[in-house]
């Protein structure tokens, strides 16, 4: 019982973690019709401005405050430099080009910071394990990073409804052309859109720092799992990646905590431990076959343009 | 278009597949065996993109999964010799029905759904073939399976030899693309490439749209299958690695360097990447540093690829 509480736990923070991811990619998707594969490096650049940012000034908060802006930047500055060249441009072009943007990003962080990866000590305030019911303690930073994320998604769905950067976020993503011709100065708006999208993703990638090592590449796997969740919410819907990524989060983490002991009741146990691994990192595709057999949109689709 | 026969474009191609016919014999007279190795893995690399061109040029399909096939077909023939079958008529045929198969699946989701969607499908399920692999922990997991023994085929051609071997890879390339060839002007390719300009017409006209598609990515799941047990032989080893997504994305980015819907353009392409890797590695260590951009540039400024700009060139 006592893991399962455990566990469910850290599948929610999973989930809010990828969600952080997803919702900057479909945002991007939505409102620029562009497919951003370069997304998970900026998930790494978080996590590596974070580490460095926070060795330098000796300050966890002050440290993750840097590596938030520089994201920011980065992702302005990229958005700025490349990719607005690409808006307009057959997915396959925008596939391509940020595939190359991938490679670039993992072999500047390997020229700069070096291959071996590095770590983001916890200060000691965070490490202290939290007592959230009576008997089952939990570690701080884990339920630090469910709360920071469960205010971001508020806080984004309180922008994107509630304000008129929102309004325009929105009229853009339902019909670009439409919004320009009011006047609306677009490309700033795209500037702006994808810098949120990069903070986003560079949140995600320094607050699962301190959890994983900091490596290269660590933003690839994540940006898979990312495109699984925004094929089962629906392409372009907030809400449905926010479902989606708890779902995806909670499956992929209590399949691989439990998983191994319910095949043991099934099968022998040598069999059980072969085969477990590899079902439970299947899990989350077997539940995107699944609907998209069903429903081919996604759960949640946006509506329809 | 003009159909003059003599052209940059066909000049270009036919150069290549002469220059690839007489390689062995320069490796030969020079004693170069690095550039006889060097080829047989672009050749093989250009079977996989000449297979992932029939359904991205043609048909339309933007597979981001194809990597899955190499490491399908490597891993059938990997699994069969580890298992102490050996014959390669035995382990070839296991390794195109099991990529056969994989495709059948994975087409029969992937194309319920379109455009980016399809991208990021067949991405995810290339990953699930991925951790699957990883996950065979009796045959190396992670670490990959080593084999030991090439397949053999009764005495009838020995894959140790370098230039049998390199002859036999260069075989299935040109097969392979004679049967796209085949493929693309027949009946089926015609109806394909109707699906891809408008797919909305071919269903009123009466064409089941998905069943043809279905049935093209399968064939080229198949060719990219037999790739792979190439690329198994050739490098005597197979992993996970090999079927990461990066490499279904290098072998994306084949097609398009050399001009995507052109026939002979992913072979022209591969050369090139793979030279271009090859040379870049030589340089700095950090090639990726250069390639990254050189591929963005590209994509912007070099529609078409490299068979693209030639028929531009010939044009004039």
């Amino acid at each position: 019982m006592l893991v399962l509480v455990e566990q469910s736990l850290n599948g929610l923070q999973f989930g809010l973690l990828l969600f952080l991811l997803a919702a900057g990619l479909t945002l991007v998707f939505g409102i620029m019709d562009f497919v951003n594969l370069a997304h998970g490096s900026l998930y790494m650049m978080g996590a590596y401005f974070a580490a460095t940012f926070v060795a330098w000034t000796n300050s966890f908060v002050l440290g993750i405050l840097m590596a938030l802006g520089a994201t920011l930047l980065l992702g302005i500055a990229l958005e700025f430099i490349a990719l607005r060249h690409l808006y307009g441009r057959d997915h396959l072009d925008q596939v391509l080009a940020t595939f190359g943007l991938i490679l670039f990003f993992n072999d500047a962080v390997r020229l700069i910071w070096g291959p071996a990866g590095l770590s983001l000590p916890l200060p000691s305030w965070l490490t202290v394990p939290v007592q959230i019911v009576p008997g089952v303690f939990y570690p701080a930073y884990r339920l630090s990073i469910i709360v920071v994320a469960l205010a971001v998604a508020a806080m984004l769905y309180l922008v994107v409804m509630r304000t008129r950067i929102g309004m325009l976020i929105r009229a853009g993503a339902s019909n670009r052309e439409m919004i320009g011709a009011l006047g609306i100065n677009i490309k700033l708006l795209f500037t702006l859109v994808f810098g949120l999208g990069a903070a986003l993703a560079g949140l995600a990638g320094l607050m699962q720092a301190p959890i994983l090592t900091v490596q290269i590449g660590m933003g690839e796997n994540i940006l898979i799992l990312a495109f699984v969740i925004i094929v089962i919410g629906g392409i372009g819907s907030i809400r449905g990646a926010f479902l989606a990524a708890i779902f995806v989060g909670m499956i992929d983490t209590l399949g691989r905590a439990f998983l191994p002991d319910l095949l043991r009741t099934v099968l022998s146990s040598a069999a059980a431990s072969t085969a477990a691994p590899a079902l439970s990192s299947m899990l989350i595709y077997l539940l995107m076959a699944i609907v998209l057999v069903v429903r081919p949109e996604g759960l949640f689709p946006a509506a329809k343009r | 278009m003009k159909s003059s026969t003599i052209n940059a474009r066909n000049v270009v191609v036919a150069l290549v597949a002469l220059g690839l016919t007489l390689l062995p014999v320069y490796s030969a007279l020079t004693g170069n065996i690095f550039i006889l190795t060097l080829f047989t893995r672009i050749i093989i690399f250009a079977l996989a993109a000449a297979s992932l061109n029939l359904i991205m040029g043609y048909g339309g399909m933007m597979s981001f999964g194809h990597a899955a096939y190499l490491g399908i077909g490597g891993y059938a023939v990997g699994i069969l010799a580890f298992e102490g079958i050996g014959s390669g008529f035995i382990q070839w045929p296991v390794a195109l029905a099991a990529s056969a198969l994989y495709a059948l699946v994975i087409g029969a989701l992937s194309l319920r759904t379109r455009g980016v969607y399809f991208i990021m499908i067949t991405l995810a399920f290339a990953q699930m073939a991925y951790y699957v692999t990883s996950g065979l922990s009796r045959y190396g997991g992670d670490d990959g399976l080593t084999i030991y023994k090439r397949s053999t085929f009764g005495g009838l051609i020995d894959l140790s030899n370098r230039t049998q071997f390199y002859y036999l890879c260069l075989a299935c390339l040109f097969g392979g693309i004679y049967l796209i060839w085949r493929i693309v002007n027949s009946r089926f390719g015609m109806v394909v490439q109707g699906v891809r300009s408008n797919e909305q017409r071919m269903q009123a006209i009466g064409y089941h749209a998905n069943r043809y598609r279905l049935v093209c990515f399968v064939i080229s799941g198949t060719i990219c299958g037999l790739a792979g047990a190439l690329l198994a032989n050739n490098t005597d080893f197979v992993s996970p690695a090999g079927m990461y997504w990066t490499r279904s994305g290098e072998l994306m980015v084949m097609v398009v360097f050399g001009g995507m819907g052109s026939l002979f353009g992913p072979v022209i392409g591969t050369i090139v990447f793979l030279l271009l890797e090859e040379l870049l590695s030589q340089f700095t260590e950090y090639w990726a540093l250069i390639m990254g951009p050189l591929l963005l540039l590209i994509v912007l400024f070099a529609r078409g690829g490299i068979m693209g700009v030639l028929g531009r060139l010939s044009r004039d």
